[in-house]
């Protein structure tokens, strides 16, 4: 995969960076000489420098120079780092510059620990080495976590060789033993970095928080250490970055339809965009927004193993509630725009309904569906499989919806005039 | 929680195996267990082809399409005319990564 590129990538005039043993300067990174995997990280530079960075404190001394010690506790900042990196914010410079550290005060026989460059993967890792001593390497997987870096190959046998190397590992340790997170397996291949380096590759447990009991047990992880879940709480945290990554798209889309709600057999009005326009608009950024959040948070409640299926059917309750609103709601005071006379009125507010209660389901059949990126279980096959049918089926039905909708501007103020 | 099991692409040849049981351990979702001194398919259903056994497979008894499961990154893929990429590294797709 990834790995033959990298393999072949330090080429040119600036060949790829390495930390240098013994130093603590920041290394010059090469602008361009990394692959650019969709969007591209930014630049190197923004990268904090360990010396000066707060959750440093300290320098252990070694046969190949002064290695920074990082705090095992979390301040305030790494926390709030955590909630912001959580929301979307700064997510992609969230980063640790890759290299050597130490826990504790590490000897050469100390364990060592491999981590990713995203500085949420490196915290959790360096909170649950509190008390021990312990070295840790970081790669640089342009502060993507772990198991996504190890899908793409970036947290790879290529990288610890690299790292390995670089950090003169060899003659800071006595032992030949490289703690891997079980969730970098699928880029790291065992033999191949014993092969080219003469490190054993051991498989720690998947959560930084049962690393004290594999480390006492004797590097050995009990078959629940080795198994990843996805439980509510897992399901819930990932909900913000939906919503923030989705959302920039969902209020363009909601803007599209305040602004088409103008729209009328007599032209266009600003008294209909305030009718239709504001209540379509809420209807398209709620659709979103339901799929977004109860989409997770639903997922094994939700009937079906597709998660387009899921989404759909979380649309149809949508839909469904949407339509007793508007049933009920002008009785109750709520007008959901449907019509000047929402509820079965005019042809129009049934067009209306009929037409969210398409798109709804289409929405949130395309937003859960996305949600696979995110699962712990999905796979590509089945992604593949699914959307072969799903993504036609959002669309037709997604369409014709929008169709609905936009006859039913011109029916609606035509039956009220 | 279950996913599409009869779409799963994993294949395992049990006669290469060479019981260094490796695949048990990185596997996230048990897929493989320990018989006798050699690794037996016990849930294949619960594969999520992330690629992991085949990776630290060094007899090469497995084979799996590896690939992250995430329909935005098989969008971009299509839409780029590339193979499906998990687009994780740039701030637009979802939490994938």
């Amino acid at each position: 995969m990834a790995n033959a590129e990298d393999e072949a990538r330090p080429s040119g005039p600036s060949p790829r960076p390495r930390s240098e043993p013994g130093t603590l300067l920041p290394t010059v990174k090469a602008a361009g000489a990394e692959p650019r995997c969709c969007g591209g990280p930014p630049p190197r530079d923004q990268l904090p420098e360990p010396p000066r960075a707060s959750w440093i404190d300290g320098a252990v001394k070694t046969v190949v120079g002064d290695v920074p010690r990082v705090r095992t506790a979390l301040s305030r900042r790494d926390r709030l780092g955590a909630v912001r990196a959580r929301w979307g914010v700064g997510r992609m410079r969230y980063r640790v510059r890759p290299g050597l550290y130490a826990v504790g005060a590490p000897r050469a026989d100390s364990p060592v620990l491999v981590s990713a460059n995203y500085k949420l993967s490196f915290d959790h890792l360096r909170r649950a080495l509190g008390g021990r001593d312990a070295w840790i390497l970081v790669l640089d997987t342009r502060g993507i976590n772990v198991w996504c870096a190890a899908g793409k190959g970036t947290f790879g046998t290529d990288e610890i060789v690299r790292r390995v190397q670089g950090a003169s590992l060899g003659n800071v340790v006595s032992h030949r033993t490289l703690i891997v997170p079980q969730l970098g397996a699928p880029g790291v291949s065992a033999h191949e970095v014993r092969r080219r380096c003469g490190f054993r590759v051991v498989y720690g447990p998947v959560r930084a928080a049962d690393l004290p009991a594999f480390l006492d047990d004797g590097l050995k992880a009990s078959p629940q250490m080795r198994r990843v879940r996805f439980d509510l709480r897992d399901r819930v945290i990932l909900v913000p970055v939906e919503v923030v990554t989705g959302g920039k798209f969902a209020l363009l889309v909601a803007a599209g339809f305040l602004l088409l709600g103008g729209l009328g057999p007599h032209g266009y009005s600003l008294g209909a965009v305030r009718l239709v326009g504001l209540s379509a608009a809420a209807l398209a950024l709620g659709a979103f927004l339901g799929g977004a959040i109860l989409g997770p948070t639903l997922l094994p409640w939700l009937p079906g193993r597709a998660l387009s299926l899921k989404g759909a059917v979380l649309g149809l309750i949508l839909a469904a509630a949407v339509a007793a609103i508007g049933w009920l709601g002008p009785g109750l005071g709520l007008g959901l725009g449907l019509g000047p006379e929402p509820g079965p009125g005019p042809a129009g507010s049934w067009l209306h309904l009929a037409a969210w209660g398409l798109m709804i389901p289409a929405v949130t059949s395309f937003v859960v569906m996305n949600f696979t990126g995110a699962t712990t279980y999905t796979s590509l096959s089945g992604v593949l499989r699914e959307m072969r049918i799903a993504v036609p089926a959002q669309i037709v039905v997604g369409a014709l919806g929008l169709a609905l909708w936009v006859t039913g501007l011109f029916l609606n103020k035509g039956g009220a005039a | 929680m279950r996913y599409i099991e009869s779409a799963v692409t994993l294949e395992f040849d049990a006669a290469r195996c060479n019981g260094c049981g490796l695949c048990v351990q990185v596997c996230p979702h048990a897929v493989f267990a320990m018989e006798d001194r050699r690794a037996v398919l016990v849930d294949r259903g619960a594969c999520m082809e992330c690629g992991a056994c085949a990776r630290n497979c060094d007899p090469g008894a497995i084979s799996v399409r590896a690939g992250v499961g995430c329909a935005a990154g098989v969008l971009a893929g299509a839409l780029a005319g590339t193979e499906p990429t998990c687009g994780c590294s740039g701030d637009s797709s979802s939490s994938c990564c």
